[in-house]
C-alpha cells in the first residue's frame, strides 16, 4: 500500500498524542496533585501505604454509582443531549427493585427489575425527545419530577430494607475480588464496555456523528430518531445498574436515593472534556472527572474541613476545566486553519 | 419623475476586495444620487453581496475609495455605516422576533431616562415612523414574530428611517413577498425617495427594476460592466448582455462522446406546497441534467424532496424503477442516491472530525463486522478516495474544518463515491470554491459520469449548468418551464428565461 504510506506520513517514534489523550493525561495530573496535597496536609495518613490503599479503594467505591451513571451521561451528551433524570431514575429503580413483591424473586430478580425499569424509563425519555420533538432538557426534567414522585408513591416514602434472604445484594458491597471491591469492578466493567461501545462500534460512530452535526448525519442516511431512543435507554440502563450499587451500599431502596446525582454526573463529564454541544467526549475523561470529585471530597474529610468549602472548590474546578477547554480549542483552530 | 441633477450622495471608485483564493470585487464603480432608486444587477457571484457588505461596513475594501456625502470614508464596523446614515435591509431581516414592533424599531436606541425606557414615547415615535411609511395600521405593540413577512420588512425600513438613514440598501426585498405586497413595497420606496432618501435596490427580476428603478449599474465578475443605464429605457437584451459573457475562465473538461444509459431517476408530478409544483424529470445513467434557476425558484427544495429530506405533497420518485418512500432519506441512500447539499458546512460535514471520518460518514457500517467498526479498513478506503480526488492538503487525519471549500466539497462527493452511489444530487457544488478547485471538481464530476453515475445538478451560475450538463431544465417560481439539450442553448437565452420570463406573469398579476 504505497498510497497509504505516501498520503499519511507518520514520523516513526514521534507519534503525537491526540487532543483527548493529552487532556486525560492532564486529569491524571490533577489526581496526582490531589494525592500530593493529601501527602502534604496529612503525611501521617497519606504516607502510610496500607491506609492509602484502603482510602483509594474507598474513594473508588464511593465513586462507583456516579461513575456508572456518568458513562451513560457521556453517551447522551456526546450525542448532543442531556439527561437530567438520572438521579430520579436511580431512586425509582432502587424502590422498584426492593418492593416486597420484587424481592420474592431473589437477588437476580431484583437486578433484572432494576435494569428493565431503567431501560424503559430511559426509552420513554428517548421517545419523547426523538418522536415528540421535546428538547432533552425539558423531557428529562419532566422525567426527573415524575420518576421521583412515582418512587415516593411506590415506597410510601418509606425506606425499603433488602430482605436477609437476598444475601447476594447485601454482600455485593462487601465482596472483593483479588482485593478490589466488587462495586469498583462493576464500575470498571461498565467503563470498559462503554469505551468499546463508543470507540469501536457503529453505535459509537453514530453517536459522535449525530452530536457533531445532526443534519449531516441525517443526510448521510443515519437513523437519528432510533439512535436517540437507544442513547437515552442506555442512560436508563446505567441508572438501573447504579441503583443496584446504591441499594447494596445502603441495604435499602428509597425514594431519596440518587439525590442530585445528575449534577455530579454532568459536572464529571464536563470536567472530562465532554462538550455540552455534543460531538466530543471520552469515557476515560468522564470517569477521571468522577474520581477527581470524590478525591476532593475525601481530601476535605481527612482534613476535617467543612462541606461548604468543598462545594466552592468543586464549582471552581468545573469553571476552570471549561475555560481551559475553550482556550485549547480556540488556539487549536487558530493553529490549524487558514 | 425625479430631478436628474440631484446631489450625488455616494460614489465608489475602483473598489477591490480579496478573499483567500478569490477576488470578489475587482474594481467596482458606483454613483448614487439623492432621491433615486439605483438598481444593482448581476448574476450570482458577480459580487453584489460583497459590495453590500463593503457599503454596510461588514467588510473593508482592499483598495478603492468610498465617497459619502462628498467626503472619503472608511467604515470599520456596521455601526459606523449606520451612524453615517447608511442602512441595510438584508434578506434575512435582522429583527428580534420575540420583541414588539416598537421595541424593534428602536432596538439599542430606546428613548430612556435614568435607564428606564419611556415606553409611551417610544410607541408614539414608532407609530409616527410607520405612518410616514404609509403603514400606520401596523400595531406597534404586536410581537414581530406574529407579523407577515411584508410587514416585517416595513418594520425593518421603519428602523432605518428612525435612524435618519439617507441611503437604504435593499437586498432582494421582493424575494419573500407576494405580488400585491411588492406593489405596496414600491409605494413605500417612492414615499422615501420623494423625501430625498436614496435607495440601492438589488433584484434579479428585471420587471421590478423597470418599475421602481431610475438608473441601473451592472456588475460582472466583480467589476462594473455598465454604469448608470436608464432603468426604464434600456432594452432587456442589452441589460442581459452586460451580465453575460463572463471573463472568468471556466475550464470545462471536454464533453465525452457517449450516449446516456438506462433510466435511473424518474420523477413524476412531484409537488411540495409553497415550494414547487408538478415537477417531472428523468435522469439516465451517465448523464448530467442541470437545473438552472434563481435562488427561491424551488430548485434546492426539489433536490431535497427527491432525496427524501423533505416529504413531497404529491407525486412519485422512482430510482431504477423502484418507487421511493417519501420523506425517507435512508431509503433513498439504500437505492443508491447521494446528495451534496447547498450548505456544505452545516448540512454535510462534521467539521471537527477528521477527513477520513467525514468520507466514511455514510458507509462506516459497511466496513464494520458485527457492529464493530474497523478504523484500518475505513482509513484505507478513505485514503484511496482522497487520493483519487486529490484532496489537499494530504493526510486524512486532519479536521475537515481546516480544508478549503473546494476540498471540503471533494470530501462530500468522495463520501458518495465510496458508497457506490448511482445517482448524485449536487446543489451548488462550486459555491465558495476557488477557480482552480472548480476545474478539479468539474473533472471529478465528468469522471463519475463516465463511470455511469447519473447526476442532477443545480447551479445559480448559468455557464456552469451549460458547460457541464447534457440536458438543461429551467426552473422558475416552482415550475419547470423549459427543457432542452445543453448544446442548443446559450447563456443569454437561459438567463432570459430565468429572469425576464417572470415579467409576463407579474404584468398579468398587477
Amino acid at each position: 500500500m504505497t498510497v497509504l504510506e505516501k498520503a499519511t506520513p507518520i514520523p516513526a517514534g514521534r507519534r503525537e498524542w491526540s487532543e483527548p489523550v493529552k487532556r486525560n493525561l492532564g486529569l491524571v495530573g490533577v489526581l496526582i496533585a490531589i494525592l500530593a496535597v493529601g501527602a502534604i496536609t496529612r503525611p501521617d495518613l497519606f504516607l502510610d501505604l496500607d491506609w492509602l490503599w484502603r482510602n483509594e479503594l474507598l474513594i473508588l467505591t464511593q465513586a462507583s454509582a456516579i461513575g456508572v451513571i456518568t458513562v451513560g451521561m457521556t453517551f447522551v451528551m456526546i450525542g448532543g443531549g442531556i439527561d437530567l433524570s438520572v438521579g430520579a431514575l436511580v431512586a425509582l429503580t432502587s424502590v422498584w427493585c426492593t418492593t416486597v413483591a420484587t424481592q420474592q424473586f431473589g437477588s437476580l430478580g431484583m437486578i433484572f427489575t432494576a435494569v428493565v425499569v431503567g431501560v424503559i424509563a430511559g426509552s420513554l425519555n428517548g421517545v419523547l425527545i426523538a418522536y415528540g420533538r421535546l428538547v432533552p432538557f425539558i423531557a428529562t426534567l419532566a422525567m426527573l419530577v415524575a420518576a421521583r414522585g412515582l418512587a415516593q408513591m411506590i415506597s410510601g416514602k418509606l425506606t425499603q430494607r433488602v430482605d436477609v434472604a437476598n444475601q447476594f445484594i447485601n454482600q455485593l458491597s462487601f465482596n472483593k475480588i483479588l482485593g478490589i471491591p466488587a462495586l469498583v469492578l462493576i464500575m470498571l466493567a461498565v467503563g470498559v464496555l462503554g469505551w468499546i461501545l463508543l470507540n469501536r462500534t457503529t453505535f459509537g460512530r453514530r453517536t459522535f456523528a449525530i452530536g457533531g452535526n445532526p443534519e449531516a448525519a441525517r443526510l448521510a442516511g443515519i437513523n437519528i430518531r432510533r439512535h436517540l431512543v437507544l442513547l437515552y435507554a442506555l442512560s436508563g440502563l446505567c441508572c438501573g445498574i447504579a441503583a443496584i450499587i446504591v441499594v447494596s451500599l445502603s441495604s435499602a431502596g428509597a425514594a431519596d436515593h440518587g439525590d442530585l446525582y445528575e449534577l455530579d454526573a454532568i459536572a464529571a463529564a464536563i470536567i472530562g472534556g465532554t462538550a455540552l454541544s455534543g460531538g466530543r467526549g471520552t469515557i476515560v475523561g468522564s470517569l477521571l472527572g468522577v474520581v477527581i470529585f470524590k478525591g476532593i471530597t475525601n481530601l476535605f474529610i481527612v482534613n476535617n474541613l467543612e462541606q461548604e468549602y468543598q462545594l466552592i472548590v468543586k464549582g471552581a474546578i468545573i469553571v476552570a476545566a471549561v475555560l481551559i477547554q475553550q482556550f485549547r480549542v480556540s488556539s487549536l483552530r487558530r493553529r490549524t486553519s487558514g | 419623475m425625479r430631478g436628474t441633477a440631484a446631489e450625488v450622495v455616494l460614489e465608489l471608485q475602483g473598489i477591490v476586495k480579496d478573499f483567500p483564493g478569490v477576488r470578489a470585487l475587482d474594481g467596482v464603480d458606483l454613483e448614487v444620487r439623492a432621491g433615486e432608486v439605483h438598481c444593482l444587477l448581476g448574476q450570482n457571484g458577480a459580487g453584489k453581496s460583497t459590495l453590500i457588505k463593503v457599503l454596510s461596513g461588514a467588510h473593508r475594501p482592499d483598495a478603492g475609495r468610498i465617497m459619502w456625502l462628498g467626503e472619503e470614508v472608511s467604515f470599520a464596523r456596521p455601526q459606523a455605516a449606520m451612524r453615517a446614515g447608511i442602512a441595510t435591509i438584508y434578506q434575512e431581516l435582522d429583527l428580534v422576533e420575540g420583541l414588539s414592533v416598537a421595541d424593534n424599531v428602536f432596538l439599542g436606541r430606546e428613548p430612556a431616562g435614568l435607564g428606564f425606557v419611556h415606553r409611551g414615547r417610544m410607541r408614539e415615535a414608532a407609530r409616527g415612523v410607520l405612518t410616514r411609511l404609509g403603514h400606520g395600521e401596523i400595531p406597534v405593540d404586536r410581537e414581530v414574530a406574529k407579523l407577515p413577512s411584508a410587514a416585517k420588512q416595513i418594520v425593518s425600513m421603519a428602523r432605518a428611517l428612525s435612524m435618519d438613514a439617507r441611503l437604504l440598501i435593499m437586498d432582494e426585498p421582493s424575494a419573500v413577498l407576494a405580488h400585491d405586497e411588492v406593489a405596496n413595497l414600491f409605494r413605500v420606496i417612492r414615499e422615501l425617495t420623494a423625501q430625498g432618501i436614496a435607495v440601492i435596490y438589488i433584484s434579479h427580476r428585471l420587471e421590478e427594476i423597470r418599475d421602481i428603478g431610475d438608473r441601473v449599474t451592472v456588475l460582472k465578475d466583480g467589476r462594473t460592466s455598465a454604469a448608470n443605464l436608464d432603468a426604464k429605457g434600456t432594452p432587456t437584451r442589452e441589460l442581459v448582455s452586460k451580465m453575460t459573457g463572463r471573463t472568468i475562465e471556466y475550464v470545462f473538461p471536454p464533453r465525452p462522446d457517449h450516449s446516456p444509459g438506462a433510466e435511473l431517476l424518474a420523477v413524476e408530478g412531484l409537488s411540495l406546497a409553497g415550494e414547487f409544483h408538478d415537477v417531472s424529470l428523468k435522469v439516465h445513467a451517465g448523464e448530467i441534467v442541470g437545473i438552472a434557476g434563481l435562488v427561491g425558484s424551488g430548485r434546492s427544495e426539489l433536490l431535497e424532496t427527491i432525496y427524501g429530506a423533505r416529504r413531497a405533497g404529491a407525486g412519485t420518485v422512482r430510482v431504477a424503477g423502484q418507487e421511493l418512500r417519501p420523506g425517507d432519506v435512508r431509503a433513498a441512500v439504500r437505492q443508491g442516491l447521494g446528495m451534496a447539499p447547498e450548505e456544505r458546512k452545516s448540512q454535510a460535514l462534521v467539521l471537527d472530525d477528521p477527513v477520513y471520518r467525514n468520507i466514511t460518514l455514510a458507509t462506516f457500517g459497511r466496513f464494520a463486522s458485527a457492529g464493530f467498526t474497523s478504523h484500518g479498513r475505513e482509513r484505507t478506503a478513505a485514503v484511496r478516495i482522497a487520493d483519487e480526488l486529490q484532496v489537499r492538503p494530504p493526510g486524512v487525519e486532519r479536521p475537515v474544518r481546516t480544508l478549503s471549500g473546494g476540498n471540503q466539497q471533494k470530501v462530500v462527493v468522495g463520501r458518495w463515491l465510496l458508497g457506490g452511489t448511482r445517482l448524485l444530487l449536487l446543489d451548488e457544488p462550486t459555491r465558495g470554491v476557488d477557480v482552480g478547485a472548480r476545474a478539479e471538481l468539474y473533472e471529478v464530476i465528468r469522471r463519475l459520469v463516465a463511470d455511469g453515475v447519473g447526476i442532477l445538478l443545480v447551479s445559480s451560475e448559468v455557464p456552469e449548468v451549460l458547460g457541464l450538463a447534457d440536458r438543461v431544465l429551467v426552473m422558475r417560481e416552482g415550475r419547470l418551464i423549459h427543457e432542452a439539450e445543453a448544446s442548443t442553448l446559450d447563456e443569454h437565452t437561459v438567463l432570459d428565461m430565468v429572469m425576464a420570463g417572470s415579467l409576463l406573469e407579474t404584468e398579468n398579476a398587477v
